[in-house]
C-alpha cells in the first residue's frame, strides 16, 4: 500500500489520507467529485456515466449530478446517502490523496471513526445557511479522538448566503472557538460552493474579501507536522522468517521511530536484549530503517521473540501491562457487556481481554459524561480493560500504532469495538477482593469528612513539602483527620529499596498511590508530597481512586530557583555528577497539563499558597456533601 | 502482487500456491508469461478451468459476455477454492479500478457460498485487520487495494518487474466489436474477410481476449505507458467490456463471488 514510505513514487510527492465529513445534505459527495472534476481527475467514461445516471438518480435535473461519482453501491444510490466508508484516489504535481469519504449521520459514527483513523487531515464540511450543528461538533470530537491532527473547514453553499463575509467570519469564529480544546494542530476555514467550485480549485471572484487559500491548496499544505520516525522505536514482530536452519529473522513493520545496525533492543515481554545484526530486505540488507518501513531483523544473539512480541530500545519501552484505560468506539448492535470475554488485537499480538470497568459514556454532541453500564452501537466510552496476558502498549496520543486496539466478537468474528489506549495500568488481576461489611463510606462517616488525596507534583526543592506542613496544620486545626506521606521518609520505609530510574520511579509512586488509596478507604486526608515527575504515574494514582478523590497541586517553581534554594544540597551534587538520574538536571520532569491549582512557586509566598489549597478543598468538600 | 509477495517473505519464498483461474480465452502471450514466470521463480502454480463449462460449450463468443464471465470466471473461481479448501485468497484488485471497489475491504469476507454482502462487512481500523472465519468462510484479501493504477506503473518502473508484452504497444491483429478493438488472438473468433487491421495497440488490462479491449498507443515501454497514462481521459477498466453490460454490473459479480 502507499503507505507514507512505501508508495510508488513517495519519492516525488507525499501523500496525504483525508476524511470528507458532513451530512447528506451539506453536499460532501458533491464537493469530492466537484474536487477531481475541475482537478481534472475524472475520465470520460467515468463521466459519460455519470451522466447516463443523473437522469437516472440524479437530484439536479439536466445538471450532472457529481455525488454520483462517489456513492457506488447500488442501495446507497436508491435511497441517496452513502452507507459506508468510500476511498478516492487524486493527485496533483505537489501531492498523492487519499480521500475517504463517509456519512455523517450519527448512527454512522463507527464508519467516520474507521476513516477518521487513518486520516491526517479531515474536510468538515458546515452549510452557510445552517452554522455549526451539533452533528458539525461530532464529527470534530471524533477527528480529535482518532488524532486527526489538521481541519479544513469548508463553509459551503456560500451562493446561498450571497458569499456574506459576515456568516463565513461567525461559523469559522464559532468553530475556532469550540475547536480550542481538541488539540487540533491547524484549523483552516474556507468559503465555498461546491455545486459551482468556488474557492475548491481556483479563488472565486465572488468572495474577494477572502484571501485564504482554496481547498486544494489547503489539502496540499496539510498534515505532516507529525513525524513517526522521530518517536521512540517499536517494532511488533509480525511473523519469525526462518527459511532454513541458518537464518532467523524477525518480520514486521515499523510501527515507529528508527533503528540502525548495532542497535541493541529488548523485547517488552521478556526483557531480554539483544543487537541488531542485520536489517534484511528483498533488495538489500539496510544499514537504517524508520517507520513504515517493512523489514526483518536479525540479532548477534539469541533472543527469544514470537508474533505479537514489541521490540523496543532499552530505556525508552512501552508500558508491559495487562490492564489500560482507554476510550472505546462501540460498532455494533449488540451492546458492550463489561466482563463479557472479546478477542483482543493490538499491534501484532491477539489475546481475549475484557472491559472490567465503563467509567462513563460520553454524549458525542456535547462531551457530556453520562453514566453507563453498556456502550451500544456508535456509542463512546471511557473504560478499563483487562487483557488475558500482557501486552505491550504505549498512550494512542504518543503512539498510534501501539496505542490503538479492536475487540472482536467471539462468537461471530465480527469487529465490535475500536480503542484507543490513554495509559496502563498495573494492578493486581488475580487476587479477587473480600468484600467486608465496613467500607469507606462508613468510615468517612464516622470521621465525618470526605476522604481524597491532595496531591503535590513539582521539582526537588520547589516547596511541596512546606506548602504541605502549613495546609496539614491548618485542616488539622480545623478538626480533619489527616495523613502526609513525604517522598523522603516513604524511601526510608516501605521504599527503602527502589532507586531513582525511570523503573524505580513508577515503582515507587505505584506504591505510594496504593499506600494513599488505602489511606482514603481509612477515610482520611491524605497530602502527598512527591516529584512524581511521570505524567502517566500520575494519572495512574488518579485511576485508583474515584474521580473528585484525587486533588493534582503543581508546585511550579522554576528550576533555576529550585537549584538556588537547593536546601539539601542535592542540585549541587548532581551537578557535580555524584547523583545520577536527577530530575531537571540528568532525568526529565513532565509538568500536569491541567493541574486543579497551579501555584507559582517564585511569586507566592507558601502562607499563601497554603491558603488557596484549603480553598480549593473546602469547594471540593461543600460540592461532595451537597452531592454525595 | 507476486514481486510484493516475493519481499515481503524474504528470505523466505511465498509459503501459499499460485492458482490461476484459465477461463480457455486468456490470451496466449499472458499464458507463456505465467508459465515462464512460475518456472523462473520455482512457484507452486495451480491451474483451474471450469471443466464443465467448457464441456457445455460456454464461450465469450455464442453464450454472451455475461454468461461466459459468470460460469468460466466466478463458477471458476468459487470451483477451485472449495476444493483446495483455502481459507485465503489474495488478489490484486484495486480501489481506484472501480466505485464498487472503491468500497470494498482488504480483508472481504466470504460466506460458505462464496458470496459477498457489501452492506454488512467489517470496519477496517489503523492496520489491525480482523482475520478470523468460522469453518468453511474465506477471506479474499487486496493488499494493494490503495495502489492506483500510476503506482503499478511507477513500481514496475521502480523494481524493473518484466510484464506481458501486451501491456507494451506493438502492431497487431484487431477488429472493431461495439466501438472496442478486439484483437485476433487465435483462428475462433469469428472474423469477415478484410474486416481485420494492423494497428499499433496495447492493452491496459487483461481479461480474456474476445472481452478486453485494446488502444491505440505508440508506448512501447514503461516509460512511454506513464507518460500517456498522465494524459489518458479513459479509465482502466474502460477496456472491460463486461463491465459496461449495466450499471452496477461489477457489484452484482461481485456478491455472486467474481474477484
Amino acid at each position: 500500500m502507499p503507505s507514507e514510505r512505501d508508495g510508488a513514487n513517495d519519492s516525488e510527492r507525499s501523500l496525504l489520507r483525508f476524511i470528507t465529513c458532513g451530512s447528506v445534505d451539506d453536499g460532501k459527495s458533491t464537493l469530492l467529485g466537484r474536487l477531481l472534476y475541475e482537478a481534472k481527475l475524472i475520465f470520460e467514461d467515468q463521466l459519460a456515466a455519470v451522466a447516463r445516471d443523473s437522469r437516472k438518480f440524479g437530484t439536479l435535473g439536466e445538471d450532472l449530478d457529481l455525488a454520483l461519482l462517489l456513492d457506488g453501491l447500488e442501495a446507497e444510490r436508491e435511497q441517496g446517502i452513502t452507507i459506508d466508508v468510500a476511498y478516492r484516489f487524486f493527485s496533483t504535481a505537489k501531492r498523492a490523496f487519499i480521500a475517504a469519504d463517509t456519512p455523517g449521520h450519527e448512527q454512522y459514527t463507527r464508519n467516520m471513526a474507521t476513516a477518521a483513523s487513518t486520516a491526517a487531515a479531515a474536510v468538515i464540511l458546515v452549510d452557510a445557511r445552517k452554522g455549526l450543528l451539533a452533528q458539525t461538533r461530532r464529527h470534530a470530537y471524533i477527528c480529535s479522538l482518532l488524532g486527526v491532527r489538521a481541519v479544513i473547514l469548508c463553509v459551503n453553499k456560500m451562493d446561498l448566503v450571497d458569499f456574506d463575509r459576515d456568516v463565513f467570519f461567525r461559523i469559522a469564529g464559532d468553530f475556532k472557538a469550540y475547536a480550542a480544546d481538541l488539540g487540533f494542530a491547524a484549523t483552516v476555514p474556507i468559503p465555498v460552493c461546491a455545486r459551482s467550485g468556488d474557492n475548491l480549485t481556483w479563488r472565486s471572484t465572488r468572495s474577494p474579501w477572502y484571501a485564504g487559500p482554496a481547498v486544494l491548496e489547503a489539502l496540499e499544505g496539510a498534515g505532516g507536522d507529525e513525524q513517526a520516525a522521530d518517536k521512540p522505536f517499536r517494532f511488533p514482530v509480525q511473523w519469525v522468517n526462518r527459511p532454513s536452519s541458518e537464518f532467523r529473522g524477525f518480520a514486521g513493520v515499523i510501527a515507529s521511530g528508527a533503528v540502525r545496525v548495532g542497535d541493541p533492543l529488548v523485547s517488552a515481554a521478556s526483557g531480554q536484549s539483544a543487537r541488531v545484526a542485520r536489517i534484511v530486505t528483498f533488495d538489500d540488507d539496510l544499514p537504517f530503517a524508520e517507520a513504515g518501513q517493512a523489514v526483518t531483523l536479525t540479532f548477534s544473539e539469541e533472543i527469544d521473540l514470537a508474533r505479537g512480541d514489541v521490540l523496543c530500545p532499552p530505556h525508552d519501552r512501552p508500558d508491559f501491562v495487562d490492564q489500560v484505560a482507554a476510550w472505546l468506539i462501540w460498532m455494533t448492535p449488540e451492546a458492550m457487556l463489561p466482563g463479557r470475554s472479546y478477542i483482543m488485537r493490538t499491534g501484532t499480538m491477539t489475546t481475549p481481554a475484557r472491559v472490567s470497568a465503563l467509567k462513563y459514556k460520553v454524549n458525542i454532541n456535547t462531551h457530556e459524561q453520562l453514566a453507563a453500564r453498556t456502550l451500544g452501537l456508535n456509542e463512546i466510552g471511557y473504560c478499563n480493560i483487562v487483557m488475558a496476558r500482557p501486552a505491550a502498549i504505549d498512550p494512542y496520543s504518543e503512539i498510534q500504532r501501539t496505542g490503538a486496539f479492536i475487540l472482536i466478537d467471539r462468537v461471530t468474528n465480527e469487529t465490535v469495538g475500536a480503542g484507543m489506549i490513554r495509559f496502563g495500568l498495573r494492578r493486581a488481576t488475580n487476587i479477587h477482593r473480600q468484600t467486608h461489611a465496613i467500607g469507606k463510606p462508613a468510615r468517612s462517616r464516622a470521621l465525618n469528612q470526605k476522604p481524597c488525596i491532595l496531591w503535590f507534583t513539582g521539582l526537588s526543592g520547589s516547596g511541596k513539602s512546606t506548602i504541605a506542613d502549613l495546609v496539614e496544620r491548618d485542616l488539622h486545626r480545623r478538626g480533619y483527620h489527616t495523613m502526609l506521606l513525604d517522598g523522603d521518609n516513604i524511601r526510608h520505609g516501605i521504599n527503602n529499596d527502589l532507586g531513582f530510574t525511570d523503573a524505580d520511579r513508577v515503582e515507587n509512586i505505584r506504591r505510594v498511590g496504593e499506600v494513599a488509596r488505602l489511606f482514603v478507604e481509612s477515610g482520611l486526608l491524605v497530602l502527598c508530597c512527591f516529584i512524581s515527575p511521570f505524567a502517566q504515574e500520575r494519572e495512574m494514582v488518579r485511576s485508583l481512586v474515584a474521580e473528585d478523590e484525587f486533588i493534582e497541586i503543581f508546585v511550579d517553581t522554576p528550576l533555576a530557583e529550585c537549584e538556588r534554594r537547593d536546601p539539601k544540597g542535592l542540585y549541587a551534587k548532581a551537578r557535580a555528577g555524584q547523583i545520577a538520574n536527577f530530575t531537571g538536571v540528568s532525568s526529565p520532569y513532565e509538568a500536569p497539563q491541567a493541574p486543579a491549582l497551579r501555584i507559582d512557586g517564585l511569586g507566592e509566598t507558601a502562607s499563601a499558597a497554603a491558603n488557596r489549597v484549603i480553598e480549593l478543598f473546602l469547594d471540593a468538600q461543600a460540592r461532595s456533601t451537597t452531592s454525595p | 502482487m507476486l514481486h510484493v509477495a516475493r519481499k515481503a517473505f524474504w528470505p523466505a519464498p511465498p509459503p501459499f500456491p499460485f492458482l490461476h483461474i484459465a477461463t480457455g480465452w486468456d490470451f496466449s502471450a499472458a499464458i507463456t508469461y505465467r508459465d515462464c514466470i512460475a518456472k523462473a521463480l520455482g512457484l507452486d502454480l495451480i491451474v483451474y478451468t471450469n471443466e464443465e463449462g467448457a464441456r457445455r460449450g460456454v464461450n465469450p463468443i455464442a453464450s454472451g459476455s455475461v454468461l461466459h464471465a459468470q460460469v468460466m470466471s466466478t463458477e471458476g473461481l468459487k470451483q477451485a477454492l472449495s476444493r483446495g479448501g483455502y481459507d485465503a485468497a489474495f488478489a490484486g484488485a484495486r480501489r481506484d479500478e472501480e466505485k464498487s471497489r472503491a468500497k470494498e475491504r482488504i480483508f472481504s469476507f466470504r460466506t460458505r457460498e462464496h458470496t459477498w454482502d457489501p452492506r454488512n462487512q467489517r470496519p477496517e481500523l489503523w492496520n489491525l485487520y480482523n482475520t478470523r472465519v468460522a469453518p468453511g468462510e474465506s477471506i479474499r484479501v487486496f493488499p494493494i487495494s490503495n495502489w492506483t493504477e500510476f503506482d503499478i506503473w511507477s513500481y514496475l518502473r521502480a523494481e524493473e518487474i518484466p510484464v506481458v508484452p501486451l501491456y507494451f504497444s506493438a502492431r497487431r491483429q484487431v477488429v472493431t466489436r461495439k466501438d472496442m478493438l478486439v484483437m485476433v488472438d487465435d483462428d475462433r473468433l469469428p472474423v469477415d474477410p478484410g474486416e481485420t487491421r494492423e494497428l499499433m495497440v496495447r492493452f491496459r488490462t487483461l481479461g480474456c481476449y474476445p472481452l478486453t479491449a485494446g488502444m491505440e498507443s505508440s508506448a512501447r515501454n514503461v516509460d512511454e505507458i506513464i507518460v500517456e497514462m498522465l494524459g489518458s481521459s479513459q479509465s482502466e477498466r474502460h477496456g472491460r467490456l463486461i463491465d459496461h453490460d449495466e450499471a452496477a454490473s461489477m457489484e452484482r459479480k461481485k456478491r455472486e463471488g467474481y474477484f
